[in-house]
Parts: C-alpha cells; sequence; structure tokens
C-alpha cells in the first residue's frame, strides 16, 4: 500500500487533499467562487470580455415565471436547460426537438409541457445546487456536434476540460458521452475521458471506467489519434478565463460547435483529477514548473507557447 | 511561514491540553480510569406487583447506617402512596401503603451509599433480644448432638462457629446436619440454621442479607452471611467457607431470615435490587477525602455543573471525539458519506438503541422513507413541500415502528424515537437524488458508507475510556482539535484513491 503511495508519488499523482490544501484553497480566493458557481455570471462575464459562449435564450428566476415558458420556448426548436449553480453536469435537460406540443430529447424520448415545467422548477428550488441553496434555470443554445466528434459520442456533445494553472494550460483531456453515461460528459458517469497532447491537440489514449482503451466502447470509432481542429485558438480561449475569473487553479470546459466553433461552457473551481487518468500523467511536475517559471510569462501567447513547449505529449 | 504557524499552533494546543491533563492526573489525582476505585454507590430496590383493587401494604426492609457504610439521600418513588419508615428488631423497614390500588404497580428505594473507611472493631452497645430459637422434637435431638460434638471439637466461640460452618458445607454431611438441613439447603437456609443452633448454644447470632457494591449489576443477588456476637462485638462470618470477616464490598441490606419485601393486596411480587457507582461522584469523593488537593480547578470545571447538566456535557463531548473520527475516515481513508456530521448524529443516537437494533432501525425507517420519496417522484411536487412531506413520512414511519416493536415486546424498538428526523430526512433525500443522477449502486455506496462510519463512532464513542476521558479531562480535545488542524494540511492520498490511480502506475512499470 505504502508502495503504492510511493510510486504514484514518484509520477506526481495529485491527491485529492493536495489539490485542495495547495492548489484551491491557496489559488482560488473564496470570494470569486460566485463566478464560476453561477453559470449566468460566468457568461455575462465572458460576453464582456468578447469570449465566445453559447448564447443565452432566457433565465427562470421564480416558479411564476413557468406559465410563460411555453411561449419563451416557442421560438425554439432545440435548447438545453441547465441549472445555474448545477455542478458535475447534474440537472442538465437538452431538447434536441419538436413533435407538436412535445419536445424531444437526444435519446427520443418525449416529454410534455408538465413535465419540462416540473424540472424547471426542481431547478429553481434548488434540487441541483450547492447546498439546495434557491438557483436560476437557463435555457441556451443547444451546441451542434462537430463532425469530428460524430462517431466518438454517445447521444450528448463531448467537452474539451483544459486545466489552467496561473493562466497556463497544464493538462487537458476531452470527455466523449456513451451509453452507460446518459450522454452526459462526466467521467464518474462513465464518459470516456481521452487526455490531448498539449503541444498538438492529438487525442492520446482513453480511459472508461478505470481501463486503457483505445475504441469508443458504444461505436466502436478509435478514439486515438484524433487531431483537434484550431488547436492553439481553443487553448488561447481557455487561457483567457484567467484574466476572466482570477482563479489561479480552474477547470475549462469548451466544446467544440459546427457552426460557431470551440464556445467556452462553464468554468470550474474544483477541476476533478480524473484528467490524470485520461492522460496517464501526474499533475504535480506540471503544476510545480507552472510555479516556478509563472513570473517570466506575459501574455497569453507566451501562456500558450510555454505550455505547448513543455506540456507536449513529448516533451 | 503558514506551514510553521500551523504546526506552533497546534503544539502549543497538544502541549497545553496534555500539561493540563497531566497536572490534573498526577498532581490533583483525578481519576484516570473510569474504574477508579469509588467510595459511593447507588442502591436501588424496585419493587412490582399487581394490586387486586383492596388496600396495600408494602413492607420493604431497608439498610441502616453501620460502621462501615453510611447512607445518604434516600428516596422513595411511589405515586399516591403514603410512605413510613420505622425500626424493628434493629432493622428500619419503610411501608408504602394506600387505600386502594389496581393494576401493575411500581414502588422504588433510591439511596447512595459511602463507604466509611472506619478502623477499629464494630462495638455492639446493646444485645437485641432476639427470640431463642426452638427446635422440636427429632430436630431438637439432632441439633443438641450437634451441639456437642461440635462443642468437643472446638475451644472457644471462634472455632466453634467455624467447626459448625465446616459441617453445615461439607459434602457428606453426618445425619444430624442433613436432619436439619433437608435437602440442597441454599446459603440462605444454611445461614439461619447456624444462627439457630449457636442460638440453641447460647452464642448469639444473627444473618446479615445484603448485596455486593459491584461497578454496576442491574440486577444484584442478595449475598448471605453470619454475623456471630463475641467478646462485645459482632464478628462477621462468611457462611461458606467459614472465615471471619467479610470482603469490603459486602454492604449489608438488613439483619434477619425473614423475606426482604412483604406485600398484602397484591399479587406478583418481584423485588429487583441494582447497584452502580456514582460515577460522577468518584472525582467528588476523591476530593472529600482529600486526594485531589486544590479545589480551585474543579470550581471552574464540569464537575460544578448541575447533574443533569453534566449528563449533558458527558455526551456533547463525545461529539469532538466523532467529529475527529470523521476527519480520518473522510480524508486519509475517503468514505463517502451523506452530510458531512450526519454519521456523528446518527452514531449518538445508536447510543440509546444499541448498535444492532440502531443499524437495524436507520436501515428500515431510511429503506421505507425512501420508497415513499421515489413514490412522491412521480407526483412532481416542489422540493419544499416534497422535503416536508418526507418529514411526515419519516415521523409516521418511526411512530409505527415504535408501536409495532412495542407489541412485539421488542422495547428496543422504541429508542427509534430518538434518531434525529430531520437529518434522516436530508440524508433520504440526498439519496434519492444521488439514486436519480448516479444510480443506485453509487447511492447505496455512500449509504453504506455513512453507516459503516456511524457505527465506528459509535464503537469509539462508547468506550468508556473515552467517555471518561473527555469528560474528566476535557482539555484532551485540545490534543484532537490539534490533531484536526494538522489533519487539515494533510496532503497525502487518500486510501480510495491509490485504487483510483492505481492504473497510472500499472502502465508505467
Amino acid at each position: 500500500m505504502f508502495r503504492l503511495a510511493r510510486q504514484l508519488a514518484g509520477i506526481g499523482v495529485l491527491g485529492l487533499n493536495h489539490r485542495n490544501a495547495e492548489y484551491t484553497l491557496w489559488h482560488n480566493p473564496r470570494k470569486l467562487y460566485p463566478l464560476v458557481d453561477d453559470k449566468l455570471r460566468t457568461k455575462e462575464l465572458a460576453l464582456r470580455a468578447g469570449i465566445a459562449v453559447p448564447e443565452l435564450y432566457g433565465v427562470v428566476e421564480g416558479e411564476y415565471q413557468l406559465r410563460n415558458l411555453r411561449d419563451v420556448l416557442k421560438r425554439y426548436s432545440d435548447f438545453v436547460i441547465k441549472p445555474a449553480y448545477g455542478s458535475g453536469g447534474d440537472g442538465i435537460l437538452v431538447i434536441s426537438g419538436r413533435l407538436k406540443d412535445l419536445y424531444r430529447k437526444p435519446d427520443g424520448l418525449l416529454i410534455g409541457q408538465e413535465e419540462l415545467n416540473h424540472h424547471v422548477a426542481n431547478i429553481i428550488s434548488g434540487l441541483y445546487s450547492l447546498g439546495g441553496q434557491p438557483d436560476k434555470a437557463l435555457i441556451e443554445y443547444r451546441v451542434h456536434i462537430d463532425p469530428l466528434f460524430e462517431a466518438i459520442s454517445y447521444q450528448g456533445v463531448p467537452d474539451i476540460r483544459v486545466i489552467i494553472f496561473l493562466g497556463v494550460p497544464v493538462m487537458s483531456m476531452v470527455r466523449l458521452p456513451t451509453r452507460t453515461s446518459g450522454g452526459r460528459a462526466n467521467l464518474h458517469q462513465g464518459a470516456l475521458g481521452a487526455g490531448i497532447d498539449l503541444a498538438t491537440g492529438t487525442t492520446l489514449t482513453a480511459v472508461w471506467r478505470n481501463d486503457i482503451v483505445a475504441e469508443h466502447p458504444d461505436t466502436g470509432s478509435p478514439v486515438t489519434g484524433l487531431r483537434i481542429p484550431d488547436w492553439e485558438d481553443l487553448l488561447r480561449l481557455a487561457a483567457n478565463c484567467y484574466e476572466l475569473t482570477g482563479l489561479g487553479y480552474q477547470g475549462v470546459d469548451i466544446v467544440l460547435d459546427r457552426e460557431k466553433g470551440p464556445l467556452i461552457l462553464e468554468l470550474n473551481a474544483r477541476p476533478g483529477l480524473n484528467i490524470q487518468i485520461a492522460n496517464r500523467a501526474g499533475l504535480f511536475p506540471r503544476l510545480n514548473l507552472v510555479e516556478q517559471s509563472h513570473r517570466n510569462l506575459h501574455g497569453v501567447e507566451e501562456r500558450v507557447a510555454f505550455a505547448r513547449t513543455h506540456f507536449g505529449a513529448h516533451a | 511561514m503558514k506551514r510553521y504557524h500551523l504546526f506552533i499552533l497546534a503544539l502549543c494546543l497538544a502541549s497545553f491540553g496534555v500539561g493540563l491533563f497531566l497536572y490534573k492526573a498526577l498532581v490533583m489525582g483525578f481519576p484516570l480510569a473510569p474504574r477508579a476505585i469509588s467510595d459511593i454507590w447507588n442502591i436501588e430496590a424496585r419493587i412490582t406487583f399487581v394490586a387486586r383493587n383492596a388496600p396495600v401494604k408494602v413492607s420493604l426492609f431497608i439498610p441502616r447506617n453501620t460502621a462501615r457504610f453510611a447512607i445518604m439521600n434516600e428516596n422513595f418513588v411511589s405515586q399516591g402512596y403514603g410512605i413510613s419508615t420505622a425500626s424493628k428488631d434493629g432493622n428500619r423497614q419503610a411501608v408504602w401503603s394506600i387505600r386502594r390500588a389496581r393494576g401493575q404497580q411500581t414502588l422504588y428505594y433510591r439511596a447512595a451509599v459511602r463507604r466509611i473507611d472506619a478502623e477499629g472493631p464494630q462495638v455492639a452497645l446493646t444485645l437485641p433480644e432476639g427470640e431463642k430459637p426452638r427446635f422440636e422434637g427429632a430436630y431438637l435431638a439432632a441439633a443438641e448432638s450437634l451441639i456437642a460434638n461440635i462443642h468437643a471439637q472446638s475451644a472457644d466461640v471462634d472455632t466453634f462457629v467455624k467447626e459448625l460452618i465446616k459441617r453445615l458445607n461439607s459434602p457428606q454431611p453426618d445425619d444430624n446436619t442433613a436432619l436439619l438441613l433437608g435437602e440442597q439447603a441454599a446459603v440462605s437456609k444454611k445461614v439461619k440454621i447456624a444462627v439457630q443452633i449457636l442460638g440453641h448454644a447460647g452464642i448469639p447470632a444473627r444473618a446479615i442479607q445484603g448485596v455486593r457494591l459491584e461497578w454496576e449489576n442491574r440486577e444484584a443477588p442478595i449475598i448471605h452471611w453470619l454475623q456471630v456476637y463475641e467478646e462485645k462485638q459482632w464478628r462477621p462470618y462468611d457462611p461458606i467457607t467459614g472465615d471471619s470477616g467479610v470482603p469490603a464490598d459486602h454492604f449489608p441490606w438488613y439483619r434477619g431470615a425473614e423475606s426482604l419485601v412483604r406485600l398484602e393486596g397484591g399479587d406478583k411480587l418481584q423485588v429487583t435490587l441494582s447497584v452502580n457507582v456514582q460515577e460522577e461522584e468518584a472525582v467528588r469523593a476523591a476530593i472529600e477525602t482529600g486526594r485531589i488537593k486544590s479545589p480551585f480547578l474543579l470550581e471552574f470545571s464540569l464537575f460544578s455543573l448541575p447533574i443533569h447538566t453534566q449528563g449533558v456535557y458527558r455526551i456533547l463531548l463525545l461529539i469532538p471525539v466523532g467529529a475527529f473520527l470523521l476527519v480520518i475516515l473522510r480524508n486519509v481513508i475517503g468514505i463517502k458519506t451523506f452530510g458531512t456530521f450526519m454519521p456523528v448524529l446518527i452514531a449518538l443516537a445508536f447510543r440509546e438503541t444499541q448498535l444492532l437494533w440502531g443499524i437495524i432501525l436507520f436501515s428500515l425507517v431510511v429503506a421505507l422513507g425512501l420508497s415513499a420519496r421515489l413514490y412522491l417522484e412521480h407526483l412532481k411536487l416542489l422540493v419544499v413541500p416534497r422535503l416536508a412531506s418526507v418529514l411526515f413520512v419519516v415521523v409516521l414511519i418511526m411512530a409505527a415502528l415504535s408501536v409495532l416493536t412495542h407489541k412485539l415486546g421488542l422495547e428496543r424498538g422504541l429508542s427509534v424515537a430518538l434518531f434525529p428526523m430531520v437529518i434522516l430526512t436530508m440524508t433520504i433525500e440526498r439519496m434519492s437524488i444521488v439514486w436519480e443522477e448516479r444510480g443506485a449502486s453509487e447511492a447505496l455506496q455512500q449509504g453504506v458508507g455513512s453507516l459503516i462510519v456511524a457505527a465506528l463512532a459509535h464503537l469509539i464513542m462508547t468506550i468508556s475510556y473515552v467517555e471518561h476521558l473527555s469528560f474528566v479531562f476535557p482539555e484532551l480535545l485540545l490534543v484532537l482539535l490539534a490533531g484536526t488542524l494538522l489533519l487539515g494540511r494533510y496532503y497525502g492520498y487518500r486510501l480510495v484513491e491509490l485504487r483510483r490511480f492505481k492504473a497510472l502506475v500499472k502502465e508505467e512499470v
């Protein structure tokens, strides 16, 4: 047991206690948390800074608004409803189409207006929020999956998670929804995680339920060696979030839209550690390196260049 | 810098805690172990019977002050009964009486007993005028023959008594002894016969009925011994071994061969004697006898609080111990639980329900509540009304369980009422959400994790040493606090993370 711990420490795997004590507690001031915990504020902040995000269709803050919900939604054939304070992908409802008065979910199931309203009411009353505090429901643009990912996603939209430490991208992975994850892009719910070579934007091996895999479990298509387009732009977009929120250690979730390109989906002040498994590498040495040299890096360009030279798969 | 700060703080807290602890334990003589010898016991006689709807009179022998023990704080608990105490043949007797009573009746006599370390002989001022016991017919002949035999083989009263006891306890008694004792005589019978024979031989003797002052015994048996008047004092004899003197823990309740309780106007009489050490008094007794030198610290300690409040703190001071355990289990081991401190509160409830019953009742309430919650899910209710409904259901389930287990005669089931209802409700709500969002296995995992943590916390919190130390030496909690603070900067892996990241190592090697 102690040998295992030593081996993990040897390759610099970051544990939860260590992440909390040294990184999130130290580099993420508590007062900045609301910026990322409230997705509405994140969105407003990003829009002001000119960072691309999915378009906001509407916000439901009180139950009285439920009566008009049908009219508000009339204009959109597909959309996403999510809690502003949600975490871990909980409470997100995706509507991919309509059939008369019914809404169609990506898995083909149809739900009525009443069921949709109930879901929104649950969100508002804080069912999915941290600590059950009253919440808001955001209705926003549904991201259309990039053709690149079509063969390796099941129903949902994959997202790209980049860990940004002091403005420098340190590790990245793409999370692919599977049948077991119910179309959600969360590793602990059974999504597939593939590490990304920061230098080139090419996917490395993937992890699914603690196992190393090379193909998507549902579609059978290979998930390694995939090249993500405009990788440098994407990294720049992610690295910009440091100035946006001021959080030293954050996880940036980006989706690739077919028409609109990379969009910031959400920011996370306590990003998970599974990314290490997907990349089969420890975070600790990279974080250390950034801590030593970030003072010499000025501007997004330099930070991204630093990441690409030092944190590539063959660096 | 921040790390030194923490270490210094932890060091200060720990050394202050340990220092005060050592001072109290070594210099002031506070008892370290919960079983430190105490001089005060609570004794209780519980009398139950069924009244016949007629006048009832219950008389109970009660202890009196002796040279070795003092009786303090006597009280009689009885509803509607008149109570009087009187002396009778050198005994004290309490008499409860009532004009009319019906159904199950319970009466209590309670007192505290304090041992007096009085050395020296017990001088009997007057010899009670006992009725001279009479043997008749064959018994008279047997007794006289036995007395003659023993007389021939003994030199004085002491050897006479010892020889008599030896004969009474012989596995193959001679014919005379056998006739007097009858078949399979109990100790009480032997004592009675010994008193009669000694009386016949002109040696004043009496039977003593008492109890052993143990740490705790809810059904203390009555023990018997013999006292013989010799050289102007009563000397005790063990009726089995014949040794003179009785152990220090033998507490005399009354004298004579009569039964402890007499009842008129009722049936199904039962008497239970119980004994337990008065623990909070263990420290007080230590002060009174001068073992704790300066009572200054005591004035500002938990012992200065009223007894009832002390009882509350006895439990409250255990919560930090449970919390410390929780920190270890969550941050070092990595067990997932519902709610941060929920397991500690459940563990407190386990104190009353006992572990096994606690787990059964907890699982039952949560399982039933969860099914109600899953049903409510279909009705699409708003969150707060739904939570309130689950709370209703939880309370009703608890009431139903109490009634059901009571009817089945499982008294433990009643203690379900002690579970924190709101905590249970929140647990059910969280569990059902996790169930829906993450699947049943995750929900059960967290549920079982919570139960395991609660059970462990319960086991730790009920160790009598832990209870004693945290109450008598609350400063030790500062040491735990120091440990908790240090754990707050524990960077190492959690035990479950080793398993989670194991794949990483395998690939590397």
